[in-house]
């Protein structure tokens, strides 16, 4: 069997990459082009919202690379999780581009797009059918929570990568997908060894990250029976036994286990060693088949539409006081929105961080310093933009002049900016954790091939 | 007697998930992920995280001499409550344990 060699341009599209090293990537003659586009790891409101975190322009430019060296191997280029979030609207906002510049490189292209959206009736049936099975930590998917819902997306395997592949494709635009799956479907379908090519997918789903050197980005990665060898395609990039291992750690929960659909990889009996051209040669993870084929689930809710405030506490004597300060600012403005709005309490969410205290640990903070100066965020939530606009508009005036206590003349804070507060729009947060059960890969997946470019 | 932040190489968070945070802590010798690894009990830990100790998963991993834990965030990735979206800021609370 010949290997089957994947290049990996980077991380993700839209992060950068060393293009010497994708030429030199395109010179060893890979078989395919494989690259991510996201992940949750952004957070939730590019789900929520169905959109990218990573400029258009950059993404534009690097894909543009991308088509170019696709051409000049002569062999299919993948993309997974387009757009950040993997929904549909993604997936056609990455076709778009794909459009504009097979239009300026004057290209013939068969381009598939795999869809990944799951409606929410679907969703329901499956639940009620008992498809759907909860991870831990488990979220609830009663029919109120998921009526909430914006974008649910499921993540597709080696399968339905596969199965856009077959079509003849020249270029893949997959919704959501594991990190692992573009890279590892092509070894799978050419018979490379199972435990090896989720490994292998594994290790390369960051690009270099698994070298000595992250920013250089390209990797090359061959497959065949027994293993898989990493090599750096970088000037003076190197692969060592640690720094391929080490990856296994990354972003994963479990070092030695990674659930796929249809199974799981454990790495428990991996053996790393040095390979030709500062490489890594890697054998002796297993692939462990499960009874049932399951993709994981992802799906975001709108929690709310928000509003921030930003001051900033100079003065020693209140920066010394300012978490009790902030303690009766709270219950002061509480009290004024019920008076002024006529909202209770639970009408709303104000939540109010100390920066230069607690800001980014909050209650598991040991270490208290003695802060210059403390900024003090506001993040009001409501139903909609109005009402938390109106919200802030009551602080305001509170959140400048508020004093310690009854008999002080009136303190004012610094305001940064103005006008102080900025209206952030819908926000939304991560609702789903589960998996779904399906009976064919590919049901509930759906491919669209375009023929494009041609005259 | 030293603080953490002395003794290991580097110590890291981030997400593993939106739900789940890992924590890597990496050693140069077996000596010192020997000493890191008596230091660490999953009960330490999670005591110091203020998590339940059922929830923590702890992996003494020798042939990389890295300790790692992992845990359920108390708050979802980018949830309302949550104040640190990628995590990487808990590794910090780990730096000034005695080990």
């Amino acid at each position: 069997m010949m290997p089957t060699r994947v290049l990996v341009p980077s991380g993700v599209l839209g992060l950068g990459f060393d293009t010497d090293a994708l030429a030199r990537g395109v010179a060893a003659s890979p078989d395919i082009i494989a690259i991510d586009g996201g992940s949750t790891d952004s957070g939730p409101f590019y789900l929520g919202t169905g959109t990218s975190k990573y400029s258009r322009a950059v993404c534009r430019d690097e894909w543009r690379q991308l088509l170019a060296a696709r051409a000049a191997a002569g062999v299919p280029l993948v993309i997974g999780s387009c757009g950040t979030c993997g929904s549909a609207s993604a997936v056609d906002w990455m076709f778009e581009i794909t459009c504009e510049l097979v239009a300026e490189l004057g290209q013939s292209l068969r381009v598939a797009r795999l869809y990944s959206d799951v409606p929410i009736d679907e969703l329901r049936r499956a639940r009620d059918a008992g498809r759907l099975s909860p991870l831990d930590p488990a979220l609830p998917i009663d029919d109120t929570a998921l009526a909430g819902m914006t974008n649910i997306v499921a993540l597709a395997g080696a399968e339905q990568i596969q199965a856009a592949i077959d079509t003849g494709a020249d270029v893949v635009l997959a919704g959501r997908t594991t990190d692992t799956a573009t890279i590892a479907a092509l070894p799978l379908a050419r018979g490379a060894h199972a435990g090896a090519a989720w490994h292998g997918a594994k290790i390369a789903e960051c690009g270099a990250f698994c070298t000595t050197r992250p920013a250089s980005g390209v990797i090359m990665v061959s497959f065949d029976e027994t293993g898989f060898t990493v090599t750096p395609m970088g000037d003076g990039v190197r692969c060592t036994p640690q720094s391929v291992a080490a990856h296994m750690l990354y972003e994963n929960s479990d070092p030695w286990i990674l659930h796929e659909p249809g199974g799981h990889l454990d790495v428990t009996a991996a053996s790393y060693a040095e390979a030709a051209d500062d490489g890594v040669r890697v054998e002796g993870a297993a692939w462990v088949a499960a009874p049932d084929y399951r993709v994981k689930l992802e799906g975001a809710r709108l929690a709310g539409y928000q509003t921030m405030m930003l001051a900033v506490i100079r003065d020693p004597r209140y920066v010394d006081a300012v978490s009790d300060w902030a303690d009766r600012l709270l219950a002061h403005c509480r009290g004024l929105i019920t008076v002024s709005l006529g909202l209770p309490d639970d009408a709303y969410d104000i939540e109010l961080r100390l920066i230069g205290v607690d800001s980014a640990l909050g209650g598991l903070e040991r270490d208290r310093g003695s802060p210059v100066e403390v900024g003090v965020m506001l993040l009001i939530t409501g139903a909609g933009q109005t009402v938390a606009s109106e919200i802030a508009a009551v602080i305001n005036p509170h959140l400048l002049h508020y004093p310690l206590t009854d008999d002080e003349p009136m303190p004012t804070f610094a305001f940064p900016v103005s006008p102080v507060h900025s209206d952030r729009g819908a926000v939304y947060e991560f609702a789903l954790n589960h998996v779904l059960r399906l009976t064919d890969p590919m049901d509930g997946f759906r491919l669209r091939v375009d023929e494009v470019g041609h005259g | 007697m030293a603080e953490l932040r002395e003794v290991a190489s580097r110590i890291r968070s981030k997400n593993a998930g939106p739900f789940w945070i890992t924590i890597d802590i990496f050693c140069d010798s077996p000596d010192v992920l020997a000493r890191v690894v008596a230091a660490l009990p999953a009960e330490r830990v999670a005591d110091h995280l203020r998590l339940d100790a059922s929830h923590l998963k702890r992996f003494e991993m020798p042939t990389l001499n890295v300790l790692k834990f992992s845990f359920p965030r108390p708050h979802p990735q980018g949830s309302l409550r949550d104040r640190d979206m990628h995590g990487a800021q808990v590794a910090l609370l780990l730096e000034s344990l005695e080990v």
